[in-house]
């Protein structure tokens, strides 16, 4: 038994906090052996080896693998897919788009999202929305799943797993990589961040999220948003934590003109500190946060910011 | 180019969801269902598609119970010119894996041969983001997931993508799969002569054995749960008092 994991590599490095919750959530399975696709990736499988638990790291250095295009790499995870009993990922857009194709290729289900492994084949996972939990037992001959991986504790590091090297891509001629638009910014990556500071529609405009940035800022914070916000074009979907966006699970989370709608809970309830701030003392987000105040952000927030 | 939307039923997105008391899923008597809200993106982008003449015909599908009926006459209403209904259910608490409508929907593909399929990103059901991942593997065709523009240049599609790092844009050779996001469009609402009218429109009725796809699921639910509830704490009167507390916990 041994689990073939995926790693989240961005611009040729490792996303640490994923790759080691992820290495330590498939523990249990069994030998982990780390695959890093992508050219230029040297330094990242280099990294993947420190992780404690990973026995082999598989580097395929090709250009074919570059931005984790979904043909190619699930292609190549096919090919490698012979010696093993799972094959998993952290549950990223980069995996969730590669492995349901990895999955039906090998014609089994795909599990995304798991927050429990059971056991080899039981497995627990949110649905609707988080508002209700299953457990599912698979009974497919390889178990392909995403991991959610604000669920475990990351793996240490102190390894020197050895390296290999995989061969070349074969040309797919389906989809081709035009451009990446990312925004470059100094604040920390928001699902490993510490602390999370998120808008919503609330805060009314794009122009006054610069309230949250600054706030965020202040704490040496990460900035989310809530689905509204997004979709009102306040923040960019990058920003948006939720079930259909990014889970977070830091040590504060700071809720500022959040409703609480189910959908943005799922992606947060599991941070260690709530703090809601919001006029409507009905808020749903109220009866998640630890800390509540109800209080116009416009008046609080500046407050906030310059008190700390 | 003809474009094929698959849809589904399921509970609507504003109605809380309650687990039933013996853990066996999510109770679906009685309870108002709707499109997923995804797949009302998708077939809006067909409907714009069509409109900017970039598509000839929209075909809809659905697959599960029969009651998906309402779901595709939605759909026409909406500006879709026929639909398909596979039956692969009888019991509207059975949910058909990704893997199996996958499976139905590639045959659907061959005999309908699309130049591209139009699917939302996820259900709001079962949140397995799989579908149209796993129909392009099926037919070798090229996937473009969680799109938030879709532009069609001749032999391909341009695919702006949200990713978690913020935007992406890929060219996918078409015949594609391109998977929806929320940000693509705005759904329109069906006037009611629309609605009228769709009545008329086309629907065929086929089953699951039709097209010889196994339907059995891989998963076994062994139970479902409610998720752990989180207490509330408390109300601080001010921020001055909000500080305080943070730094008692440790927080700050």
């Amino acid at each position: 038994m041994a689990v073939l994991l995926l790693a989240e590599v961005v611009n040729g490095q490792l996303a640490l906090d994923a790759v080691s919750k992820s290495v330590s959530a498939v523990a249990s399975l069994g030998d982990v052996h780390v695959l890093v696709a992508g050219q230029g990736g040297d330094a990242a499988a280099a990294e993947a080896a420190t992780l404690a638990g990973v026995s082999k790291v598989l580097f395929a250095g090709d250009h074919g693998f570059c931005h984790t295009l979904a043909e190619p790499v699930a292609a190549l995870i096919v090919s490698l897919s012979g010696g093993y009993s799972h094959i998993a990922a952290a549950a990223t857009s980069d995996a969730k788009n590669v492995l349901p194709r990895v999955a039906a290729l090998l014609d089994v289900m795909i599990l995304s999202d798991v927050t429990a492994v059971i056991d080899a084949d039981t497995f627990e996972r949110p649905i609707y929305a988080g508002n209700a939990i299953q457990t599912v037992k698979s009974s497919d001959s390889i178990k392909v799943f995403t991991i959610r991986t604000t669920s475990f504790e990351a793996a240490a590091g102190g390894n020197s797993a050895p390296v290999e090297a995989l061969g070349t891509a074969a040309e797919t001629g389906k989809s081709e990589w035009i451009e990446d638009k990312v925004a470059a910014s100094d604040r920390p990556e928001l699902t490993s961040a510490g602390i999370v500071v998120s808008g919503g529609r609330g805060v009314g405009s794009e122009e006054s999220f610069a309230l949250i940035e600054g706030l965020a800022d202040k704490l040496g914070a990460a900035v989310g948003a809530s689905r509204a916000a997004v979709d009102s074009g306040y923040a960019p979907n990058d920003w948006q934590v939720g079930q259909t966006g990014k889970v977070v699970a830091p040590q504060l989370y700071v809720a500022v003109g959040i409703s609480g709608a189910i959908q943005h809970l799922a992606g947060m309830k599991d941070s260690k500190i709530i703090v809601a701030i919001n006029k409507d003392e009905e808020a749903p987000i109220f009866q998640v946060a630890d800390f509540g105040l109800v209080a116009d952000l416009f008046d609080a927030v500046p407050e906030l910011t310059s008190k700390l | 180019m003809k474009v094929l939307v698959p849809v589904k039923r399921v509970i609507d997105y504003n109605v809380k969801v309650r687990v039933k008391a013996d853990g066996t899923g999510v109770d679906l008597a009685n309870v108002k269902m709707s499109m997923n809200p995804f797949d009302e993106i998708a077939v809006e982008e067909a409907i714009r598609l069509k409109e900017a003449g970039k598509a000839e015909e929209i075909v809809v599908v659905s697959i599960g119970v029969k009651q998906a009926q309402e779901t595709l006459r939605t759909a026409l209403a909406m500006g879709a010119d026929r639909a398909i209904l596979v039956t692969a259910a009888d019991d509207v608490h059975t949910d058909i894996e990704p893997l199996a409508v996958a499976k139905i929907l590639a045959k659907v593909v061959e005999e309908e041969q699309p130049g591209l399929v139009l699917c939302g990103k996820q259900a709001i059901d079962n949140d397995m983001n799989a579908t149209g991942q796993m129909l392009a593997a099926l037919l070798g065709w090229s996937q473009a997931t969680f799109a938030s523009k879709v532009e069609i240049d001749g032999g391909a599609a341009v695919v702006t993508r949200e990713v978690d790092g913020g935007l992406q844009t890929i060219k996918s050779a078409l015949p594609a799969v391109i998977s929806v996001d929320l940000r693509l469009n705005e759904p329109r609402y069906a006037s009611l002569p629309n609605i009228m009218k769709a009545k008329k429109k086309p629907l065929d009725e086929k089953t699951a054995a039709d097209y010889g796809v196994d339907v059995s699921p891989r998963l076994a639910i062994v139970k479902t749960s409610e998720p752990a509830v989180r207490q509330a704490g408390i109300k601080v009167g001010s921020v001055d008092e909000l500080v305080s507390k943070l730094k008692e916990v440790g927080a700050i």
